[in-house]
């Protein structure tokens, strides 16, 4: 497999369910920067609780499992720390909008060197169902039995809102634009966001009444549409498809770029 | 660094004592009293190429400084009782994963937003049991703005020593005061720096000990390093086995537990006299005042005075020792009573234990200390 030399062997078969997507988003991650050509020993894994958050435990680089919701802040003092490295988050849709939504607003505005790669399952996996602030209006969790009667964030607009300087998503039924994404984000300078849309066929698969994991795949195919197919659709055509793509791209200074700027300055 | 003579706020000298111990990286939310330690390092920091960051809450502060120690740096963050509390849970994480790291705490009145610029001594209880599951402790109090900065060196020192975080538990006043300090950095303590693996081979982050500390390298160093705080193996993963849960959370808290005697510091006044008061922090001030003027009035009161220069973890027996012979202790405290409960469950069983209690934001004075002690001389 690609990118297997970033996996600890001796950690896996993980804890996910049979037909979970998180694998593949995991395998995406290790295509790219295998990909990337990047050292194993200049990576550090950073994650929340939650089912996607046990990724960085299966590196076989040096890695961190966190707090639920507060791996950004920790990703942010280690790449302070240690700004030679690439420190990569792995968390969940509620590890990082819902308990983590203030650090991960911050850290866009800070625009602090880490890339994150929000695993979108609409759903707390980990817990056993229950709504996350990524569930779309209307679906159901064991919390909200009778449909989310919440709006769901839109995280590329939020992101952009708050200042990330690389925004992409994407889906796991789209593998190669996925390690398109990843490795843009991976070499991006700044905050770089991939929101991969992943299934769980376990909790919101069949609260939803989704029949497999492959159905849900197929969703994705038939739901999600690109950038460049979107803009020859209707307004109204579109409103109904989740738009992927690179959203945002752009050059600004980083944070790490600030204060070694500043640094130079104070200590002449 | 040069000898130093002069008048200080505490927090100045708080800062000044994190620079000289080797604090690489703060991150902290402003929160009165505590404000002015991070804005002295907001400007000290940068200038020696050191990470001063201000985050988006205390929770994002104490998390980023576990990540930061994990990373090798010596991480310090500033607050007070609301920020506290919001700490806890990141205190818990530190101790489950190791990281050695201080937090100041400077303690105003409470519960909640209670009284922001008021004194108080209410979260000595918090600084032991604050975060959740058994965890260990370490608790020091400074009284006065000398010992702001050396125990600022020794919370560090404790906290690299034990890979584990060390509260410097302070109070609105010792932190807003000014008075005489003294640095001789030839007189400073030398500092400690945790140990790290030399060997990449067959290494595991949690499998090498000394004397129940953990060899860990530090994230980035490449040598595989994986940290939770979830109950782990010697190679730093998760596991839900019994034997390897207990062992693991019954290390953590000896690891200090053990050396509660080397830890555990007290300052004793006329050790032998039969009314002893056991204090600590802004509140041991008034006890001296008051030793001071009994003693210039011809010592009509025979009072003494231990003051806990630690509050966690106690050495039982010392504190036993120092207090065997009173014939009645009383412990002033700027709370509704909490070290008094420690103190009675060690000598309380042969020795009466009073609790002399304050709270609502004003301090102790001599004169009200002298009323109580008093009392107690004429009921004997
Ligand atoms: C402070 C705190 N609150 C709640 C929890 C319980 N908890 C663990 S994981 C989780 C949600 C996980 O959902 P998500 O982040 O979307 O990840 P997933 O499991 O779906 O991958 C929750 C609520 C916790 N561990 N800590
Ligand atoms: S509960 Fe859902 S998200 Fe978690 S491993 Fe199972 S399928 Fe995946």
């Amino acid at each position: 497999m690609q990118g297997e030399q970033y996996l600890n062997p001796k950690r896996i078969p993980t804890i996910w369910c049979p037909g979970c997507g998180n694998g593949i988003v995991v395998h995406a991650m290790m295509t790219a920067l295998d990909k990337l050509s990047v050292p194993s020993e200049d990576v550090i894994f950073v994650s929340g609780i939650g089912c996607s958050s046990r990724t960085a435990t299966y590196a076989a680089c040096d890695n961190i499992h966190t707090l639920h919701g507060r791996a950004l802040p920790v990703a942010t003092a280690i790449k302070l720390v240690r700004p030679d490295k690439k420190v990569i988050v792995m968390s969940g849709d509620g590890d990082s909008l819902a308990i983590g939504g203030n650090h991960l607003i911050h850290a866009a505005r800070r625009n602090i060197d880490l890339t994150l790669i929000i695993f979108n399952n609409s759903i707390y996996g980990m817990t056993g169902g229950q709504v996350s602030p990524l569930t779309p209006s209307g679906k159901r969790g064991t919390t909200a039995p009778y449909g989310s009667i919440e709006e769901q964030f839109d995280t590329v607009k939020l992101l952009e809102g708050a200042g990330a300087s690389y925004i992409a998503r994407s889906g796991v039924s789209f593998f190669q634009p996925t390690v398109k994404y990843m490795k843009n984000a991976v070499s991006h300078n700044g905050f770089a966001v991939v929101e991969v849309i992943t299934q769980c066929p376990i909790y919101y698969g069949r609260m939803n009444k989704h029949k497999s994991p492959a159905e849900m795949m197929q969703w994705q195919k038939e739901n999600m549409v690109s950038l460049e197919k979107a803009e020859k659709m209707t307004e109204e055509e579109r409103s109904s498809k989740i738009l992927m793509g690179e959203f945002v791209c752009k050059e600004k200074p980083s944070y790490i770029e600030k204060r070694a700027s500043m640094f130079k300055e104070l200590c002449k | 660094m040069k000898k130093i003579k002069d008048i200080w706020q505490g927090a100045e000298a708080c800062a000044y004592g994190a620079m000289k111990a080797g604090l690489d990286f703060f991150a902290g939310y402003p929160i009165t009293p505590s404000t002015e330690i991070a804005e002295y390092l907001s400007a000290m920091m940068p200038k020696k190429g050191k990470t001063f960051i201000q985050m988006e809450d205390e929770i994002a502060s104490i998390v980023a400084l576990a990540g930061a120690s994990m990373a090798g740096a010596k991480a310090m963050t500033s607050t007070s009782g609301p920020g506290y509390s919001l700490m806890q849970e990141g205190i818990g994480y530190a101790c489950m994963v190791e990281a050695p790291l201080v937090v100041c705490n400077v303690m105003r009145g409470g519960p909640s937003t209670g009284l922001p610029t008021k004194v108080s001594q209410g979260d000595v209880m918090q600084s032991r049991w604050g975060t959740h599951g058994d965890h260990p402790a370490i608790a020091i109090s400074p009284s006065s703005v000398q010992e702001m900065y050396s125990m600022t060196i020794e919370a560090f020192n404790l906290a690299e020593q034990y890979r584990t975080p060390v509260t410097l538990l302070t109070d609105e006043t010792i932190t807003h005061m000014r008075e005489k300090i003294e640095i001789d950095p030839d007189k400073d303590p030398p500092l400690v720096r945790r140990l790290c693996p030399t060997c990449r081979e067959n290494y595991l982050p949690y499998g090498t000990f000394v004397d129940d500390v953990p060899v860990i390298a530090n994230l980035g160093d490449g040598y595989g390093t994986s940290v939770t705080g979830l109950s782990h193996h010697d190679d730093g993963f998760q596991t839900a086995d019994y034997s390897i849960s207990r062992a693991l959370i019954e290390r953590l808290s000896r690891k200090v537990e053990k050396h509660s005697k080397e830890i555990f510091d007290i300052e004793v006044w006329n050790e032998k006299a039969s009314i002893m008061l056991v204090c600590y922090g802004i509140t041991s001030r008034s006890v001296k005042a008051l030793l001071a003027r009994n003693k210039e009035c011809g010592g009509g009161l025979d009072i003494g005075m231990v003051r806990l220069k630690t509050l966690f973890p106690i050495h039982e027996e010392t504190l036993w020792n120092s207090l065997a012979h009173a014939k009645h202790i009383m412990v002033p405290e700027l709370n509704l009573g909490q070290i008094v409960h420690e103190v009675k469950r060690i000598v309380g069983h042969q020795i009466p234990v009073s609790l002399i209690s304050k709270t609502g934001g004003e301090l102790i004075n001599p004169d009200e200390l002298c009323e109580e002690v008093v009392k107690i001389n004429h009921a004997r």
